[in-house]
């Protein structure tokens, strides 16, 4: 007899893939709070024991709805030095980077400082986070980038933040909510967009935040899974508002990421917006091209949730639309709704637009050599 | 089809599991108050360590307000997006259609049986007086 016993199966991905890929969606967390506190002026750390954080919402104690798993997260993804998961480079490592030989992972932490309504205390933290991300993170492990998090909801401590980081080789985008107190072309995000144009970074709008505003646009819903299909609804009025405020004609070279709210919706949002600028186009003469010009020359999207339909036809008439040479590829770890790299993308793809799928993209739109 | 013991029964009491890879397949074999199950340890889904996950009952619904809570801790919940599978079967209840996982049988056997067969020998201590779980694959 010849069995081998384990204690539990690895921790490894079953399935490793061979090709170096880049991972356009990694969510580290904070083991503790008090983490954080190296970064933080005393007067802050006093703020946050005496009065915590106030958003925009009430609930936040825990999230709003109820999450499938634990911290919304994998259940094989807690470090076992402790901690909630996506707290252990070691194990970031071992999970993920290694065994999918990522070659360019990037950070989008949450559960920041953003959408508080202390605009001073949402700058104090997400600047924080910011160093917190290159201390524990990227000058640890190089194939590690991060995105600036900004006090969103004040665009010109915002900018200012973004300003300081340009240059810093650390960081590769900026990186936003898709639920804010407002729809993203709103005047108030302006000089997010200018800062970030400046430094040459691409701005990517993440799934979730919390603005105060019903997660629908039909109000609150009871379910969880309503507010995970709820994303793409909430990132459409997002592009809508990018596009019709005038926002991509204003910022010509802004780069924008859609991160988690997929992309199957693409083609036709563009195609509705392109059909109502014909005949209203009046109304918003600052928006000079048909809407899907904007959308295709300066959107970008990350597959995680990978769209899933049961033809796979479906999936590469979307994708053409799009545009191979758009899609980042993201795993979202160590979050629960994670798409493993070897499975996602079905038979019959060529050669290069695999590779520009799974890293090309990536390392063109983030500057990474 | 070969037979493989797996443990002393005593060693895999109910509500644990063991992990183990037989001919280079990820297994596990889950003692449920007395009954043992196999299960293949890989999602069909997306390939995760399914046997990871924690085991719950299914909730079910004739009419919408309506729900039973069914087949308590007989159905293994993925860890990584959540799929469930019957312990006893592999059948997947989100689509049975197209995805199932390979279910091994598992039973125990008094020493005195498994002790004639050729695999005894190499690894395992066998007590004849013991009762062994035995897994036919």
């Amino acid at each position: 007899m010849n069995i081998q016993f384990r204690e539990s199966s690895e921790a490894a991905s079953p399935l490793a893939v061979k090709t170096a890929i880049a991972d356009c969606d990694i969510h580290p967390a904070r083991a503790t709070r008090a983490e954080l506190y190296p970064y933080l002026a005393k007067r802050w750390q006093h703020h946050l024991e005496v009065y915590g954080v106030h958003a925009y919402q009430g609930m936040m104690e825990g999230p709003p709805y109820p999450k499938a798993q634990p911290n919304a997260s994998r259940r094989d993804a807690y470090p076992p030095e402790g901690g909630p998961q996506g707290s252990s480079l070691s194990f970031m490592q071992k999970q993920l980077l290694d065994p999918n030989n990522v070659q360019l992972g990037v950070l989008n932490p949450l559960n920041t400082g953003q959408g508080i309504r202390n605009h001073e205390l949402s700058a104090a933290l997400c600047s924080a986070i910011n160093d917190w991300q290159i201390d524990k993170w990227t000058s640890k492990d190089k194939r590690l980038k991060a995105s600036i998090v900004v006090g969103n909801e004040d665009g010109l401590s915002a900018a200012a933040e973004i300003r300081e980081r340009a240059g810093d080789k650390n960081f590769v985008q900026v990186l936003l909510l898709s639920r804010n107190v407002e729809p993203l072309g709103q005047r108030r995000y302006w000089p997010i967009y200018q800062a970030a144009e400046e430094a040459g970074l691409p701005v990517g709008v993440h799934a979730f935040g919390f603005g105060g505003n019903p997660i629908t646009p039909s109000g609150w819903p009871s379910y969880y899974i309503e507010e995970m299909v709820g994303h793409s609804q909430c990132q459409q009025s997002a592009l809508a508002s990018l596009v019709l405020e005038g926002v991509f004609e204003r910022f010509p070279k802004l780069k924008m990421v859609m991160i988690e709210a997929g992309f199957g919706w693409a083609p036709s949002l563009a195609w509705r917006l392109d059909k109502v600028w014909q005949r209203l186009r009046s109304e918003v003469p600052h928006v000079k091209r048909p809407p899907s010009e904007y959308i295709r020359e300066q959107v970008w999207w990350t597959t995680q949730p990978m769209e899933d339909p049961e033809r796979r036809e479906d999936l590469f008439d979307v994708i053409k639309w799009i545009g191979w040479d758009r899609l980042l590829f993201a795993t979202d770890y160590p979050h629960w709704d994670y798409d493993e790299p070897s499975r996602v993308l079905p038979a019959g793809v060529n050669d290069d637009d695999r590779e520009a799928f799974y890293l090309g993209n990536a390392k063109k739109l983030y500057g990474i050599a | 089809m070969a037979r493989h013991v797996i443990a002393a029964a005593d060693e895999l009491p109910p509500g644990t599991r063991k992990f183990l890879e037989i001919d280079g397949r990820p297994i596990a074999i889950f003692n449920i108050k007395g009954e043992y199950f196999g299960l293949m340890n890989r999602c069909p889904h997306q390939g995760a360590a399914l046997c990871e996950g924690p085991l719950i009952g299914l909730a079910q619904s004739t009419d919408p307000g309506e729900i039973e809570y069914t087949k308590l801790g007989e159905i293994l919940r993925c860890p990584w997006h959540g799929w469930e599978f019957d312990i006893r079967t592999g059948q997947s209840y989100c689509d049975p259609r197209r995805f199932r996982v390979k279910a091994y049988p598992a039973h125990v056997e008094p020493g005195a049986s498994v002790v004639k067969g050729p695999y005894v020998a190499e690894t395992i201590p066998v007590k004849v007086e013991s009762d062994y779980v035995v897994v036919d694959l």
